[in-house]
Formats: structure tokens, C-alpha cells, sequence
């Protein structure tokens, strides 16, 4: 009954760990598949190691975390063997590679050392925190986008989603942008911000970077208007991301156009338990409410 | 409660060895009590690095926390003086369990004598427990003095021999094994300490729990730093404490753990 499937990909349910999520190595992604997603998202990575920020690099405020892990990566020689060693024991499991950098060939270099060991490609041209030239950098820039994009599409031989930013003015511009450099899927929406939290006693901004993307169950209403305008303004299938916590929460992504979801923060709050738990509550309320599919809930509603 | 470090004033210093110190605060236990085993993150407003409590004082309302010297961070923390803020995110991890009526063989390493003091602290009260206090030399030997005061039995080794036996921890705690019986053990010092001891203790059939560290960022178990191979545990949430059967699963313990950026070192 959850079964679903996104740009080709054959998912047993819509969940998905999302990105920068407890996805630094094949053991964590492994015991997330064990707990119940159907799709897990790596961390993101590039072609060189980088360390990231210094600590601290996450803070929790109301209604979620800020954080600045500056794409912390061990480079895509390294990260590699932990992609190869992904296991995707059940028939809709999938593994998605999370990959940013600065240009296009940076992501073209990535893509193609990756993509005979992945089922997708997330890029990410969206992160708030990024150093120079990365990240939202990117995905403010409908032109960079579409040629970050077309570069990545003219190798590739898997499906690639671009993960877009919230922070823009209007993010159905971005969206058609990606859709037009030949995105076959889309997720909405990288973290929120970026934010900031400054400790009274003594006046000092916590996190070491000042700034950082915000995330969890404050940014959800954001997403989902995201989602339901980009919906409206393209043709490729989209994954929901920010603020998810419960079946409700799914439900909603569902009926604004999402065809997946993809959970993060609420790890914090819910344990890995969170998809197995939502799995079980969203295919209760299908029955009550009588649907027979994933399928028959995206896009509910657009009235 | 939201994760955000408290900014709280050093309430006093103490100088236990050459290279380590304690730092105590007031800690409001009605907000959450700490328990043996539990870690605090440390934020000296320019880094932020995992600490373990090293005493919890219910009645006084404080906390001790204690930290050897072994880079810049350190270095700045060393520095500070009563009356200095520190910000103090936590307790996080799970704690020790705290048995009853055990004979209990307590293991510890360096400053890995900080967390097995603590739960030395709350076990001696319904159990015998007996305590290898492991340094590289006298000077070095951590709460000695401490742990012959709770009621503990202390027996000291010396990589240097400076002090009670000349040799490494597991090397004592073998010998201690041979005379008697123990129910339960407790162990944290360098994991090249930890593994042999593991191995010793595995062998013998005795139960135990073991403080690990690897480096972390969030803390709050999301961003993956301090996942374990092979079953992916978040050091942060599912550890540090772990158990003879978990360790047995743990098979980077011993072996390697992971940089900053997520490289095997």
C-alpha cells in the first residue's frame, strides 16, 4: 500500500533519510534502512576532504536546531567505499548520493566516479552555510543552476534531483530553472536561514560559523508552500523536506505534491524509530480514509 | 529543555595532577541529574568538545568536570580562572548501570579515571568494589586519594612503576582477576588500554561496561559524526557507555575511528 516509486526508483514506502542526516558512513545509513526508510540520502560530499566548521557547529532553538557543519567530507575517493558498502537487502531500498561543489565540473567529476554504486544523485546547490561559491550561492542563481544541472544531466546515467533553497524570492523560478537544465526530480526544501543564537550571559553567537541553516518543525510551513507552488509550476516529481515529525506531517506533503518525504531533524527529537512509526500510522490513515496508493494522495490538496 | 549550553561561572579549580584539572559549577539537578558515565559538551566561546562529569554532588547541586591537558582547547580551558564562564550543554549518553550487591572491578586509564570515579562514587555504597587506578607515573595517578575515601579498594599501576605495580592496567586487572572473583566490571582509559581489556574480561566471562570517545559535533544524535562501524550506534546517544556484547558488534573499537571530515584514522 505505501509502495511508490520517484523518477524510476522503486520505493517500499515514501520515506527517506534526508541529507547531512547520520549519513557520515555505510553503518548509520544501513542501520536507517534496518529501521524503516525506504531511501536514505548520504551526507553531502565533493571531490576533497573537508573538515567543516568548528564547533560548535549545532545549536537546538524553538521549533528546531540552526547548524553549520560546513559540508564536513572525507572527499569522494574515501566516501566511496562507504557507498559500496550501502546495503539494499529489500526490493525498495535505494541509496542516493548527496554531492555539492563549486562548478560544474566539480559535480560532473563527482557524478561520474559515483554512479555505477548509486540509485540517484542529489545535488546540492542549496545549503545556507556553504563557504564561498557553494551551496545557495549556487541555487539563488537560476543561471548557475541550470548550468550546474545541465553539465551534471549530459553524464549522468542515473536521475538527478536538485535540492532547491527556500531563500529566495521566488522559488518556482529556480525550480522551472532546473527543470529546464533537465532535473528529473526535485527536493524542497535545504534548511531555512540562515539563523543565528546568541548567548546572554556573555554576548557570544554560539555557533563557531555565527550563522546556520534552520531545520525541524518550525521551517515545515515554509515547505510546504514550496512545495505545493512548485507543484503547480513544473512537471517533474518532487521529495518533501523540513519539519517532519508524524504520519500528519507526510500527509500534508503528500497532498501539497510531494511523491517521497525526506526526514531529518526529528531524529533528534524521535529516535531512528521515527520511520517505522510513521510507516505504520500513514498506512492506517490511508485505510480510514480510503486510499489505495501513494499515488492517489500527491498533489490532494490543489483544489 | 532545549540544547543550548549554559553559560555558568567556574565555581572552583582543582589541580589534580600536572596535566589534569577539575572544574566544578552549580547544576541545577531539578532541570536534569546527571548520572556516572554521562558527558557534558564544553564550550570555551571559540571550540566545544565532549567532557566527561567526574563528580555529581546532589546534595551541593554540583557538577565536576575533568579534563587533561592534551591541545589548544585544553590549553584555553587551563587557562580560565574562578569566577570565568564555560558554557555546559548537557548530560548526554547513556550512564553506567549501577549494580548491587556485586564484587565490581574498576578500570581506569589517565583521564579515564574521571567517569569510573564518579560511578566508584555511587557503586561502593551497595557494592565491594575494587579499583585499578592506571597512570604513567605517580604524579600522574588520578583521584588516588578520592577513591581510597569512598571505601573503594585501590590498587595503582605505573607505566613507570613510580607507583604500586610496574605496568599497564589490564596487566594489574589480570592479576586481580586470577584472586578473585568479579561479577561486573567497569572500564574507560585510551582504547589501547580498552581492547586488551576487553579481551581479558571477555575471557573470563565477567560482564562489563566501557566509556568510549570518538570526536563529536552535534552531540544530539543527528549529524553523524560519531556513528560507529559496524552498526552505525551514535556514540553521542547510544554510547558512550557500551557493554561486552555491544563492543563485540563495535568492530572499529580498537581499530580506527574518524577525523573531522570522516576519515578512517
Amino acid at each position: 500500500m505505501l509502495e511508490t516509486e520517484f523518477c524510476g526508483v522503486k520505493l517500499k514506502n515514501p520515506l527517506m533519510l534526508a541529507a547531512g542526516i547520520m549519513g557520515s558512513n555505510a553503518s548509520s545509513l544501513n542501520w536507517i534502512l534496518r529501521s524503516g526508510a525506504a531511501a536514505v540520502v548520504s551526507k553531502s560530499f565533493s571531490k576533497d576532504p573537508n573538515p567543516g566548521y568548528h564547533n560548535p557547529t549545532t545549536v537546538e532553538v524553538t521549533g528546531g536546531i540552526i547548524n553549520a557543519i560546513g559540508l564536513s567530507s572525507p572527499g569522494v575517493d574515501v566516501f566511496l567505499d562507504e557507498l559500496k558498502a550501502v546495503e539494499l537487502n529489500e526490493d525498495g531500498q535505494a541509496l542516493i548520493a548527496s554531492i555539492y561543489g563549486a562548478t560544474p565540473e566539480d559535480f560532473v567529476y563527482v557524478t561520474e566516479k559515483i554512479q555505477d554504486d548509486v540509485d540517484s544523485i542529489e545535488l546540492n546547490i542549496s545549503c545556507p552555510h556553504a563557504m564561498e561559491g557553494y551551496g545557495a550561492a549556487i541555487g539563488q542563481n537560476p543561471d548557475l543552476t541550470h548550468k550546474i544541472i545541465s553539465a551534471v544531466k549530459d553524464v549522468s546515467k542515473v536521475p538527478i534531483i536538485a535540492k532547491l533553497t527556500p531563500n529566495v524570492t521566488d522559488i518556482t523560478e529556480i525550480a522551472k530553472s532546473a527543470e529546464d537544465a533537465g532535473a528529473d526530480g526535485l527536493s524542497l526544501i535545504n534548511s531555512l536561514g540562515p539563523g543565528m543564537k546568541i548567548d546572554i550571559t556573555t554576548g557570544n553567537p554560539i555557533l563557531k560559523n555565527k550563522f546556520g541553516g534552520m531545520s525541524g518543525p518550525a521551517i515545515k510551513p515554509i515547505a510546504i508552500r514550496c512545495v505545493y507552488d512548485v507543484y503547480d509550476a513544473v512537471d517533474i516529481p518532487i521529495i518533501g523536506v523540513g519539519g517532519i515529525q508524524n504520519y500528519a506531517d507526510v500527509v500534508e506533503f503528500l497532498y501539497a505534491g510531494a511523491n517521497a518525504v525526506q526526514i531529518g531533524t526529528s531524529i533528534m527529537y524521535e529516535g531512528v524509530e521515527i520511520f517505522s512509526r510513521i510507516n505504520n500510522d500513514l498506512e492506517k490513515f490511508m485505510i480510514e480514509q480510503g486510499f489505495d496508493s501513494i499515488d492517489e494522495m500527491v498533489g490532494f490538496g490543489h483544489k | 529543555m532545549l540544547n543550548v549550553p549554559k553559560v555558568l561561572k567556574i565555581k572552583d579549580i582543582i589541580k589534580e595532577t600536572p596535566t589534569i584539572k577539575t572544574f566544578f559549577f552549580d547544576w541545577d539537578m531539578d532541570d536534569e541529574i546527571p548520572y556516572p558515565g554521562q558527558f557534558i559538551m564544553l564550550w570555551n566561546f571559540n571550540d566545544e568538545k565532549p567532557m566527561s562529569i567526574s563528580s555529581i554532588d546532589l546534595d551541593n547541586k554540583e557538577i565536576g568536570v575533568t579534563i587533561k591537558k592534551v591541545g589548544p582547547f585544553t590549553e584555553e580551558v587551563f587557562n580560565l580562572k574562578v569566577g570565568d564562564y564555560l558554557g555546559l550543554r548537557g548530560p548526554y549518553g547513556n550512564p553506567f548501570t549501577i549494580p548491587k550487591d556485586k564484587k565490581i572491578l574498576v578500570i581506569g586509564g589517565g583521564v579515564g579515571m574521571a567517569p569510573v570515579t564518579c560511578f566508584t562514587d555511587y557503586a561502593v555504597k551497595d557494592n565491594d568494589v575494587d579499583v585499578v587506578c592506571a597512570a604513567v607515573n605517580k604524579d600522574e595517578l588520578l583521584f588516588e586519594d578520592r577513591l581510597k575515601k569512598s571505601g573503594a579498594n585501590v590498587y595503582n599501576a605505573t607505566d613507570d612503576g613510580s607507583s604500586g605495580y610496574k605496568g599497564f592496567a589490564t596487566n594489574r586487572a589480570l592479576d586481580l582477576i586470577k584472586e578473585s572473583h568479579y561479577d561486573f566490571a567497569v572500564v574507560c582509559g585510551p582504547e589501547v588500554m580498552m581492547k586488551p581489556t576487553y579481551d581479558i574480561l571477555e575471557d573470563n566471562n565477567i560482564p562489563g561496561e566501557y566509556s568510549l570517545e570518538r570526536y563529536m559535533k552535534c552531540a544530539i544524535g543527528i549529524c553523524g559524526q560519531c556513528c560507529v562501524d559496524n552498526t552505525g550506534w551514535r556514540i553521542c546517544k547510544e554510547g558512550p557507555v557500551f557493554s561486552n556484547d555491544d563492543l563485540k558488534l563495535i568492530t572499529e573499537f580498537g581499530n580506527y575511528r574518524r577525523a573531522p571530515t570522516g576519515e578512517r584514522i
